[in-house]
């Protein structure tokens, strides 16, 4: 279970938020113009790393506000959480201690007891 | 047993994940389409994803007729997989009820009876008179979701899991596949638009084709082929409780309360919990989705109050949009994806292992996994399965 603090009303226990998914994700701008290939992108597939990744929560038995989140969902460390509207933080600040895309990270996963590094 | 080959500088075909699916694969191509010079590469042993975390529910009584299609032809290659195989894969048609626990429930799981049996599924109604007396140790009328009816798949049941992958690996191996363990696939290359191969712990090795069915993983391995596949990758928890005297003859889903459960032939009741609620890839998951798990099984079944749990784990599903798997092919050549199989893949193991060695051998989709394509996210062509797929994510 995670800690994680509300920019607004700091650190609550996870059972208080709700997980919206990947966060700045844009509409498209000109509909219209848009094709059924570039629709299917922004409906279905959203990025799904290993790693670094950034999403969206919402304090739904407390304030009720939505923010965004930074976290490693190899480990589930949760690194930021910032304000909607606020420009989200270079993923190159956080460091990914991944050695390979589909690996096991040094500690965090339940594979890490097995796995000799 | 298997060989441990070291692998070879090229393979016609490489199938990415040594689950059962992808050995499953493996011998397909092999056995069905003769095929020569194939290699499954596995990160850790054989088996040790979701294959040997899932809860081993076997069942065919899905909604849209395209999914019925593709479940009742696992279903029905399940019924012959050990003399097919030679092997004890321990499959037990004990049954499936999936139980009904308010208006709506009672409704949708009505409808999907009638659509079952248009498809010539065994599913039916039961009333409570009928799910009491195949599990009498329930507790139907006197808890907060009471139990209202269910349906009930006889020809469904459980199966032993690591047993097919063992099965799968030794039957491909003498059919000459290699089968390399402990080898982590980290990326796959491509060349003008074609697949090169696999960038691999042991080198690369290059390859005509490539198929990747590495459950949550696909989606990881697909972005390094600069593939961006519709999944969602989540935790899918399960326990296992010590083992007692056999109670429950039968397999039991919840959809409403989320509870699920089947005894092993070692007398453990085998438990499964629904997804976390947010991507991850750490294969443990939350304690709260084990505490809900663990209120709907004492309500539904207060015998179990006062049992002891043995273990608890999770895997990692790959979750489509529309909770129905992918099996096709890509923008790039001769790579293909079987994938999106969610919360439900084991029960479609030889089905979907065969489908895929089809549709990698002729380049080209069978009747029955043609729906499935990646296409069909552009189309708008969805097979929607999220009532029968019987676990909320």
């Amino acid at each position: 279970m995670l800690l994680i603090k509300c920019p607004y009303c700091g650190e609550r226990d996870q059972s208080e938020f709700t997980n919206g998914g990947e966060a700045h994700v844009t509409r498209p701008k000109n509909p219209e113009q848009v094709t059924d290939r570039e629709w299917a992108e922004y409906v279905f597939i959203r990025s799904n790393p290993k790693g670094i990744y950034y999403e969206r929560w919402v304090h739904s038995h407390g304030c009720k506000k939505w923010f965004n989140a930074v976290r490693n969902t190899s480990t589930d460390e949760i690194l930021l959480t910032y304000k909607i509207g606020e420009t989200p933080p270079p993923i190159k600040k956080f460091q990914n201690t991944l050695k390979s895309p589909s690996g096991e990270p040094d500690v965090g996963s339940g594979n890490f007891t097995v796995k000799k590094p | 047993m298997w060989r441990s080959p070291e692998p070879r500088k090229f393979y016609d075909i490489i199938i990415v994940g040594g689950g059962g699916h992808g050995l499953g694969t493996a011998y397909y191509l092999a056995k069905e389409h003769g095929l020569k010079n194939i290699a499954v590469i596995e990160k850790g042993w054989l088996g040790s994803g979701n294959t040997g975390r899932n809860t081993t529910i076997i069942r065919s009584n899905y909604l849209w007729d395209e999914s019925a299609h593709l479940y009742d032809h696992s279903l029905k290659l399940w019924e012959n997989l050990s003399t097919e195989l030679n092997y004890n894969v321990m499959f037990s048609q004990r049954g499936v009820l999936n139980l009904a626990h308010n208006e709506h429930d009672i409704k949708e799981i009505k409808r999907r009876v009638s659509a079952n049996q248009l498809n010539g599924i065994d599913s039916h109604w039961a009333d409570p008179k009928e799910i009491k007396k195949l599990v009498p140790i329930m507790n139907i009328n006197n808890c907060r979701y009471p139990v209202l009816g269910a349906s009930f798949q006889p020809r469904g049941g459980v199966a032993r899991h690591d047993a097919v992958a063992w099965g799968y690996a030794m039957r491909a191996d003498e059919l000459g596949v290699d089968v390399i363990q402990n080898c982590e696939v980290k990326k796959i290359r491509t060349k003008n638009g074609k697949v090169y191969g696999v960038e691999t712990t042991k080198g690369i090795i290059r390859a005509k084709r490539v198929g990747v069915v590495a459950s949550g993983h696909t989606g990881v391995l697909a972005e390094t082929a600069g593939v961006r596949l519709p999944l969602q990758s989540k935790p899918l928890q399960a326990l296992v409780s010590e083992p007692i005297k056999p109670v429950i003859n039968t397999v039991v889903m919840s959809n409403a309360v989320h509870a699920y459960v089947s005894q092993s032939d070692k007398g453990e009741l085998v438990i499964g919990a629904g997804t976390d609620g947010y991507n991850s890839f750490t294969q443990r998951g939350g304690y709260n989705i084990i505490e809900d798990t663990i209120r709907s099984i004492v309500e539904l079944y207060p015998i179990f109050g006062k049992m002891k749990m043995l273990r608890q784990w999770g895997g990692i599903v790959d979750i489509c949009p529309d909770a129905s798997p992918i099996i096709s092919k890509c923008d790039v050549e001769g790579l293909y994806f079987n994938c999106g199989w969610g919360t439900g893949g084991f029960k479609a193991t030889p089905g979907s292992a065969n489908l895929f060695a089809h549709t990698i051998a002729k380049d080209k989709a069978h009747s029955i996994n043609a729906p499935f394509s990646l296409e069909r996210f552009v189309s708008g062509r969805l097979v929607d399965e999220h009532g029968a797929a019987a676990v909320a994510h």
